[in-house]
């Protein structure tokens, strides 16, 4: 417990001048950096012909839908071309086309599903220019957006902002610099970077021993840094070489936890600067308006960790009945370096944070332990990786002024913004499309042969392996009941599908809310305004996503993860 | 058409750019600093005994001899293989992973038990419920390099049977290779299984059978 209580203090000292960090990359102020990466920037601006002009949100969600596609097609490329002999010492042959179209578009849209192995499905050639590129590109274009959002909650500016530019900036002035400190971090406690062939080695009894190498420890930090997730080899950060010692578990953890923990600060600062400019009272470290969004998501990462904290440690019934001792904890599945503690950590930290790293098998954890990670990702409110999280909540926060709102007879106002006809019905579409996805996807699966044929663990928990994956799709994050036998067309379409829409509708969704709250005139606070930086509003918001979650995904919990603790605990 | 081509030329000059930079210049910059700064890390932190490579600190190994410690069992036998194997198609290739077998799965109770009934037919002197758990489970990468430190201890007395050493010169090897919470909070008490074996194997004389 005290190892974990460090891990979070640490992680609450780190957002809040990393947070003021965002803010001033956000708002273009000033920062001690800017005479080196002014030029940096410079020479990319003038290389790629941008013109730091302003856009309209239909001008940013178009640049950054056009970006993006040119960014895939590029990738799906390699992937196709990635058997020639460039960077390629273990002769790794080029990719089929649907699992191409699935890694693409997982990579791409920040989820970093993985439906083929690192170790045999990718060159080095292609880990390196299609996978840590889009790492870093992905997580950037999350992070734009969710700036430009920001901006046009913020109500002092007239503009979005320009998606070029801030996609330059996060790049060079964030995601790089750390990366960089980072990726040479992970390599002194061991992780390898090297462009050699896979080794034989003969072992001290004479057998053989193949050893998998790359160019690991530069696409391991950036995985993390951008919530992207998909890892260099198959089995993901439980591998020793992505993730040797507790050193680099704790630094994997904070770095994923780093950024969509900032950028709820920066939104702090960002509306708060408005108050600001009236004078006197000096920025707080964290927003008012943030509080309650903060206090949420804490709440709801505490109770996910102390559930599957208190799942593992419990071990499993069954093994339990046929006499191997459960002191451990479920062991099954997990790594001896991490035990229990900091595996169920990385757990509920991997998808509450929308990562999809794991550093233990998500099918193997208890039913209980392993609806954690499911309930986070179906929630996908709590942080969120890159800005996503903070846009959902913010959109409950609009629900929760509305519902609040009706129940007192005053017009709802968010953010000193009335809240009217357009934005309701954007806010329920952009709320109600996640579990559209999951749940009509899911339904889909369990009813066609090409779905139920991926099912690989009997009962219950078949279904939550399946559910599992739309989740993960949906939310973007990556994580996997990797039991699920998903490299057919069928898995390779759907998920395919599930993580383009549950990306780029939401995107453009709570990009036209920003812009049209944008637009309208601030009014005044006064008496009949309902205010949204205290506690009851806090209760309010948290029940509010407690409502929608359990109409939403109650039912299919229950058929899943918690009949199937049941039968374990019969 | 033009129109449409002019809109793509920023779109596509700006992900050639960082395509360069993030995808190329970043990867080979940290593999340059790496190799120069960090040479034994960046290359797998390979274990050398007599000149010969022998495996890696950080990647576990399968153990076979009744004289040697014993690994958790693997999905993907720490892709360890002899040459037979090899031939008849046993070992397809390096992999990581676990079975992914669910805690209700009926599977994993029948290698528990099997794995179970194979460990206490090769440890007379140890009881069922002194098993520890981390034993007879699979890790999730089936590249686990270590063992808690109690089953490392509850595996001794018969090493030490079958291998001539006394308990006493076990006790030390593995206390050697055990690695302790960081500042005794952060982690587990932990043995590397290949550090323990190649000490084992040096004390015994084990010639290496190349």
């Amino acid at each position: 417990m005290l190892q974990i209580s460090l891990i979070i203090i640490v992680f609450l000292l780190l957002i809040i001048p990393t947070g003021n960090y965002l803010y001033h990359i956000a708002t273009g102020q000033h920062t001690f950096a800017d005479p080196f990466f002014d030029k940096i920037d410079k020479y990319i601006y003038k290389l790629s012909g941008i013109r730091k002009e302003d856009m309209s949100w239909k001008k940013y969600a178009l640049s950054m839908l056009m970006t993006n596609a040119v960014m895939t097609m590029v990738g799906y490329f390699v992937l196709r071309i990635q058997s020639i002999p460039l960077l390629n010492p273990n002769g790794i042959s080029s990719m089929e086309s649907f699992l191409s179209f699935n890694t693409i578009i997982s990579f791409i849209t920040n989820t970093n599903l993985q439906h083929y192995s690192g170790e045999s499905h990718l060159s080095y050639l292609g880990q390196i220019v299609v996978i840590i590129f889009m790492m870093f590109t992905s997580a950037a274009t999350g992070f734009s957006v969710a700036m430009a959002f920001i901006r046009g909650l913020s109500g002092k500016v007239t503009s979005l902002g320009n998606f070029y530019v801030d996609l330059t900036r996060i790049i060079t002035r964030v995601l790089l610099p750390f990366s960089i400190v980072g990726a040479l971090l992970l390599v002194s406690q061991g992780v390898p970077q090297n462009f050699t062939q896979n080794m034989t080695i003969q072992t001290i009894e004479g057998t053989y021993q193949d050893i998998a190498m790359g160019p690991v420890a530069s696409l391991e930090i950036i995985k993390h840094l951008g919530t992207n997730g998909g890892g260099f080899f198959g089995a993901n950060s439980t591998t020793p070489f992505e993730n040797p010692n507790i050193i680099t578990n704790m630094i994997e953890i904070l770095a994923m936890m780093l950024l969509p923990g900032s950028i709820v600060i920066a939104f702090g600062q960002m509306v708060n600067n408005r108050r600001k400019e009236k004078g006197k009272e000096k920025a707080p470290w964290v927003g008012r308006q943030a509080r309650p969004l903060i206090i949420v998501m804490l709440s709801l990462f505490f109770i996910g960790l102390s559930v599957c904290l208190w799942a593992e440690k419990a071990g499993n019934p069954i093994l339990e009945s046929i006499g191997l001792n459960q002191n451990m904890g479920s062991m099954e599945g997990k790594e001896n370096r991490f035990g229990i503690e900091q595996s169920a950590l990385f757990t509920t930290v991997t998808t509450a944070f929308t990562t999809g790293s794991i550093n233990n098998m998500h099918d193997t954890l208890t039913p209980i332990g392993g609806a954690v990670p499911l309930v986070n990702m179906m929630l996908n409110v709590v942080f969120g990786g890159k800005g996503v999280g903070l846009m959902n909540m913010v959109l409950y926060g609009i629900l929760a002024v509305f519902i609040c709102g009706l129940m007192i007879g005053r017009t709802p106002e968010y953010l000193g913004k009335k809240i009217e006809g357009r934005e309701m019905k954007l806010t329920a579409l952009g709320i109600i499309i996640h579990p559209l996805i999951i749940l009509s996807f899911s339904a889909l699966a369990v009813a066609t042969s090409g779905g139920v044929e991926g099912i690989t663990n009997p009962g219950f928990h078949g279904l939550t392996q399946v559910v599992y994956e739309f989740s993960s799709s949906a939310a973007n994050n990556g994580s996997g009941f990797e039991g699920l036998a998903d490299n057919t067309n069928f898995w390779n379409i759907t998920t395919g599908l599930a993580m383009f829409f549950g990306r780029y509708l939401t995107i453009v969704i709570q990009l036209a809310i920003a812009s049209s709250l944008m637009m309208k005139r601030q009014v005044n606070e006064s008496i009949g305004t309902l205010k949204t930086d205290t506690g009851t509003f806090t209760v309010a918001l948290f029940m509010v996503i407690m409502i929608i979650a359990a109409l939403t995904f109650f039912p299919v919990v229950v058929l899943g993860p918690i009949a199937e603790q049941l039968t374990l605990w019969k | 058409m033009k129109k449409i081509i002019l809109e793509l030329k920023t779109p596509f000059l700006i992900s050639i750019v960082f395509l360069f930079i993030c995808g190329l210049a970043y990867p080979l910059l940290i593999t340059g600093v790496s190799q120069l700064v960090f040479p034994k890390q960046a290359n797998g932190s390979l274990v050398i005994v007599n000149d010969e490579i022998v495996g890696s600190k950080l990647i576990g190994q399968k153990f076979t001899d009744p004289r040697f410690m014993k690994s958790r069992p693997s999905a993907v036998n720490y892709n360890t293989y002899t040459i037979e194997e090899k031939n008849e198609g046993l070992y397809s290739g390096v992999a990581s992973g676990s079975t992914n077998f669910a805690a209700t799965n009926p599977e994993l109770e029948k290698r528990v038990e099997k794995d179970m009934a194979y460990f206490l037919k090769n440890n007379q002197s140890i009881k069922k419920s002194q098993i520890p758990a981390d034993l007879l489970t699979a890790s999730g990468s089936g590249l686990d390099p270590h063992i808690s430190y109690e089953s490392a201890l509850v595996q001794l007395p018969e090493i030490s049977e079958k291998s001539g050493l006394n308990q006493d010169e076990l006790q030390k090897i593995v206390k050697k290779n055990t690695e302790n919470k960081l500042i005794g909070i952060f982690g587990e008490k932990i043995v590397n299984v290949l550090g323990i074996n190649i000490d084992i194997a040096k004390k015994i004389n084990v010639v290496i059978d190349k």
